[in-house]
């Protein structure tokens, strides 16, 4: 029954319009019925959403609830959406992340309320958008939508530094995509549609095909966001409020990882393939040099940010090292190809868990104390100790330790790396020291040793919501650390299909 | 020669305005200061029946009249019927304004329906002769309105610049409408075109004369280097006099462009197309990095207007029907922007307080979070941000100039347009993220909040479902 609705609209619409219902409900009333309409709100979007998972057939790689309608015939412009392995699990993440965050933002949000709410669910409904949209221009609208709630949340509720901050995003992410929307109008003219799946099949010469790349490179590079071009995401990280720091980790990186399996590999897979040198070294200094980066800050959130850098950097890596080992003579058959690019999907929902509960940690901390300079801690175990095991819990998987999601992707990818050459994996594996080094020497010097002072001393442990927020992230962390299975089996076949795509020559 | 060889049936619009604008001037005499209301009344009610008119006289079929003088086609009845709705607006925003200001007099809306006669004449100008007179009553209104305020030594200034800039222009109009004259030996654009298609000319007089011409164009709709007027003249002249020059002659601006050069010049599209593109990146790129150093709204507005006619010119240096319907989407929609533009601070001011400052919209959205979110459509629009409308305006333009091989151009555009989107998030930062200082309530009628909430919406309606309007410029042009 469900099967019949038009779930990616509903999915995509309903946060939506619960955003505008949120607006209208005011900040004049009472503040606590704007929370629980935009928590209920949030809960029906996600559990609609899990109607894409359970309606899911895993068996193919064709595109599943499609809906197509002409939207500007003047220009061949469709509403389009469909969902294939790699889209699905990207949307779930996100309709569950908002959950979370706008509980997370319960009592502590005390200015404008409503449009705090509001600009979390209208921002929910856009990303999904962009993870459903196979009409390009279709994603274009919502990929640039995205930024607008976000600009509002991290220049209203941020921190001091807030405005800078927000128009430095705005202005690095916009740079990098409008050249991908003269890309788009470029690939329309050739190919006469802006119909995603159309741009897969195009023929294009090498020439048209670099420039492709490097327009698209520079729209997902900035959103991932890669190295050099990174230096937007610790200022944004730091300024903005909890959730923003939260969706932009969690999901807004995501688009760029998502992005490139959507559009760079499939449309101009052969100079993907001549490039790959450029996109694997930017993540291997993305992976080491941030790394080290991340092991001097001093503030807890710009240490998450750099972290979450180096990250992204495993998931980029993953993405363009399978040239390189269907280059390598030692390897025939496309498993470890399939390996590298669903540990960097795995690294993706897995980083969107991890990072997610790390900001969100932060945050618990800054609410009591207001301050996220590791040095005003110290002892925080003696007087959270409930909040402590969660957050060792969390560092620990930030770091990548068997048994949680961080495991799974890292080693997923490292492995790949080996099969195409062994600096490469032993450069992308020096983050299990760096990144045990960065993350595990924040929780010694912010969680134990002596109390530091009064204020960590008068410290209250966690509340039952909280409580709740960071137990549903642990499970979810646990769940997929231990048994991928289920995730990868729904990625696999889109995955394959992808590789045998990227395989033929385009020239 | 009859009156019926002059087929004067297909200007019934215009012959109506003129009798209800002289009707109003003769009324207002007669009226006494507490009754002035009723030449505002008379003045909308003469707008609505021109627009019902429009409406009903509309049709695809292209019918000459007055010896080929006045053309009536799809493009022209568009074009008008925006314009007049542009105007009915304007006068809907004009009234509490005035009345505050001490100047709600019956002269400026007789003015106003002058100049609309003036562009609607422009628009169905079928010759040189008929452009010319159309374009000189809509400036001279013009120049009236802006010196409205008399006692105001900014506004006066201002209109005083306007004047003779504007002169200079009209006089290399002129000039370049002789030469061609010379060249061609008709004044009626299409006996123009054929004589150019024959190669029945004298090509080198042409060519000067086609200078002249993109020379007093430029002027007339501000494409740098002829931009100078423009700043001065949208911070000198009251905002609502600024609201209207920024609107509505633009659509009229765009139809004589696409009177004179496409369908008169159409043979030497080659020519005018380099002239374009100069004009076209110069703008874009004054327009835009200039604008970021203004602190006066209106100021900073009137840049970014410049910035915008350089995007409209892309659409029609491409020389192709989907350029020339890129550039019409363009234009009604950057109406519609400017409109609500101009109509925001015009609804912040109060007597003795002209909100022109970009400070003086600091910590809206505390005061009404509603005209806030107005704002932020409206400067995301004109930024060129889905999901607003601004965003299909510079996404057809953007093909038009891809569709003829000019990537370079484009490229040029987009770069431009990041720089714009600098000075737009200023003014939503001041509105959103800045603290208030400032806690008067909005002092403005229903009629106008109401006004202005369509406007801000109808700019969010039509980036949702830009098909209509686009299917529509694009009919035009098939």
């Amino acid at each position: 029954m469900l099967a019949d609705w038009p779930l990616l609209s509903l999915v995509v619409w309903l946060p939506i319009l619960g955003g505008i219902v949120v607006l209208l409900s005011g900040d004049k009333g009472d503040a606590e019925g704007t929370r629980r309409l935009a928590l209920g709100f949030s809960l029906l979007t996600f559990l609609l959403s899990l109607g894409l998972y359970t309606g899911f057939d895993v068996n193919t790689a064709d595109m599943q609830f499609v809906e197509r309608f002409e939207w500007i015939s003047t220009f061949n412009i469709f509403y389009h959406f469909g969902i294939d392995g790699i889209s699905m699990p990207l949307i779930i993440l996100t309709t569950f992340t908002t959950v979370l965050v706008i509980l997370a933002g319960w009592e502590v949000i005390k200015v404008r309320p409503s449009q705090y709410m509001a600009a979390f669910l209208i921002m929910e409904g856009l990303m999904v958008g962009v993870f459903a949209a196979l009409d390009s221009i279709f994603f274009y609208v919502f990929w640039e939508a995205m930024l607008i709630p976000m600009f509002i949340i991290i220049g209203v509720w941020g921190g001091p530094r807030r405005v800078y901050a927000t128009i430095k995003f705005f202005i690095y992410t916009f740079f990098g995509s409008v050249f991908m929307l003269v890309a788009m109008i470029y690939m329309y003219y050739q190919s006469g549609s802006f119909a995603i799946l159309d741009m897969h099949t195009m023929k294009l010469g090498m020439t048209e095909q670099t420039f492709i790349f490097i327009a698209f490179l520079m729209a997902f590079a900035v959103k991932v966001p890669m190295w050099p071009v990174h230096t937007w995401l610790p200022d944004a990280h730091v300024e903005a409020p909890t959730g923003g720091s939260v969706i932009l980790a969690a999901i807004m990186l995501k688009i760029g990882g998502y992005g490139f399996l959507r559009f760079s590999l499939p449309i101009t897979p052969d100079a993907s393939s001549s490039l790959d040198w450029l996109i694997i070294l930017m993540s291997l200094i993305a992976v080491v040099y941030i790394g080290f980066v991340a092991l001097v800050q001093t503030d807890m959130k710009k240490l998450v940010a750099y972290s979450s850098i180096a990250h992204m950097g495993f998931v980029t890596l993953g993405l363009f090292v399978v040239f390189r080992i269907w280059a390598n003579p030692a390897n025939t058959d496309i498993s470890g190809a399939a390996m590298a690019i669903e540990g960097a999907m795995i690294q993706m929902i897995s980083h969107g868990f991890i990072s997610g509960a790390m900001f969100l940690m932060i945050g618990v901390l800054y609410d009591r104390m207001h301050s996220r300079e590791i040095n005003d801690y110290g002892g925080v175990v003696n007087t959270m100790p409930v909040f402590a095991a969660f957050a060792v819990f969390f560092a620990m998987s930030n770091a990548g330790l068997p048994g949680t999601s961080g495991f799974v992707g890292e080693f997923m990818v490292i492995i790949a790396s080996f099969k195409a050459n062994f600096w490469f994996a032993f450069l992308a594996a020096t983050t299990l020291i760096l990144g045990a080094a960065y993350t595990l020497w924040m929780v010694k010097r912010v969680f134990y040793g002596e109390i530091k002072n009064d204020n960590v001393k008068a410290l209250q442990d966690i509340n039952s919501r909280e409580l709740m927020i960071m137990a549903t992230l642990a499970v979810a962390v646990l769940a997929l650390g231990l048994w991928p299975a289920p995730v990868v089996d729904v990625m696999h076949a889109s995955v394959n299909n992808l590789l045998q795509h990227i395989a033929v020559s385009k020239l | 020669m009859t009156l019926d060889m002059l087929n004067y049936t297909v200007a019934w619009p215009e012959i109506f305005l003129l009798a209800i604008t002289c009707l109003v001037l003769v009324v207002d005499v007669y009226l006494k200061d507490e009754n002035r209301n009723v030449s505002y009344v008379l003045a909308q009610f003469g707008l609505i029946i021109t627009l019902l008119l429009l409406v009903m006289t509309d049709s695809a079929e292209k019918t000459v009249a007055f010896n080929g003088h006045f053309v009536s086609d799809a493009m022209a009845s568009v074009l008008k019927i925006f314009i007049v709705a542009v105007v009915a607006t304007i006068f809907v925003y004009s009234r509490d304004y005035l009345k505050q200001r001490e100047i709600f007099k019956g002269e400026f809306y007789v003015l106003g329906l002058f100049a609309t006669l003036g562009m609607m004449m422009m628009v169905s100008a079928y010759s040189f002769l008929s452009l010319y007179l159309g374009l000189e009553l809509l400036s001279l209104s013009l120049y009236a309105m802006v010196a409205f305020n008399r006692d105001n030594s900014n506004a006066s200034e201002a209109a005083m610049k306007y004047f003779v800039l504007g002169a200079i222009a009209s006089g290399m109009l002129l000039y370049g409408m002789s030469m061609i004259y010379g060249a061609t030996g008709s004044l009626e654009i299409t006996q123009v075109a054929a004589s150019i298609a024959d190669q029945k000319h004298n090509s080198m007089v042409l060519v000067f004369g086609l200078v002249f011409l993109v020379v007093g164009m430029a002027f007339k709709l501000g494409a740098v280097p002829f931009h100078m007027w423009i700043p001065d003249v949208y911070q000198g002249a009251p905002t609502i006099v600024t609201s209207f020059i920024a609107t509505a002659p633009k659509i009229a601006g765009f139809a004589m462009i696409m009177r004179l050069l496409v369908e008169g010049m159409g043979g030497m599209h080659g020519d005018w197309q380099m002239m374009l593109v100069i004009l076209s990146v110069l703008s874009m790129a004054i327009g835009n990095i200039v604008a970021i150093a203004q602190t006066n709204l209106k100021r900073m507005l009137a840049y970014s207007t410049i910035s915008h006619v350089g995007f409209l010119v892309l659409g029609i240096l491409a020389g192709t029907s989907e350029g020339y319907s890129a550039a019409m989407f363009y234009t009604l929609t950057y109406a519609l922007m400017s409109l609500g533009g101009f109509g925001m601070i015009i609804l912040l001011t109060r007597s003795g307080y002209e909100a022109e400052n970009i400070d003086d919209f600091k910590g809206l959205n505390q005061r009404s979070p509603w005209f806030a979110f107005m704002m932020l459509i409206l400067m995301f629009s004109m930024a060129g941000v889905p999901p607003t409308v601004g965003f299909w305006a510079k996404l057809a333009v953007l093909q038009a100039v891809i569709s003829i091989d000019m990537l370079w151009l484009a490229l040029v555009a987009v770069f431009f347009s990041i720089i714009g989107v600098f000075y737009y998030l200023r003014i939503i930062k001041i509105m959103y993220f800045d603290k208030n200082e400032d806690n008067a309530p909005i002092q403005k009628g229903h009629d106008m909040q109401l006004a202005i909430s369509v406007n801000g919406l109808a700019i969010l309606a039509l980036g949702l479902y830009p098909a209509g309007l686009m299917a529509l410029c694009a009919s035009i042009f098939a």
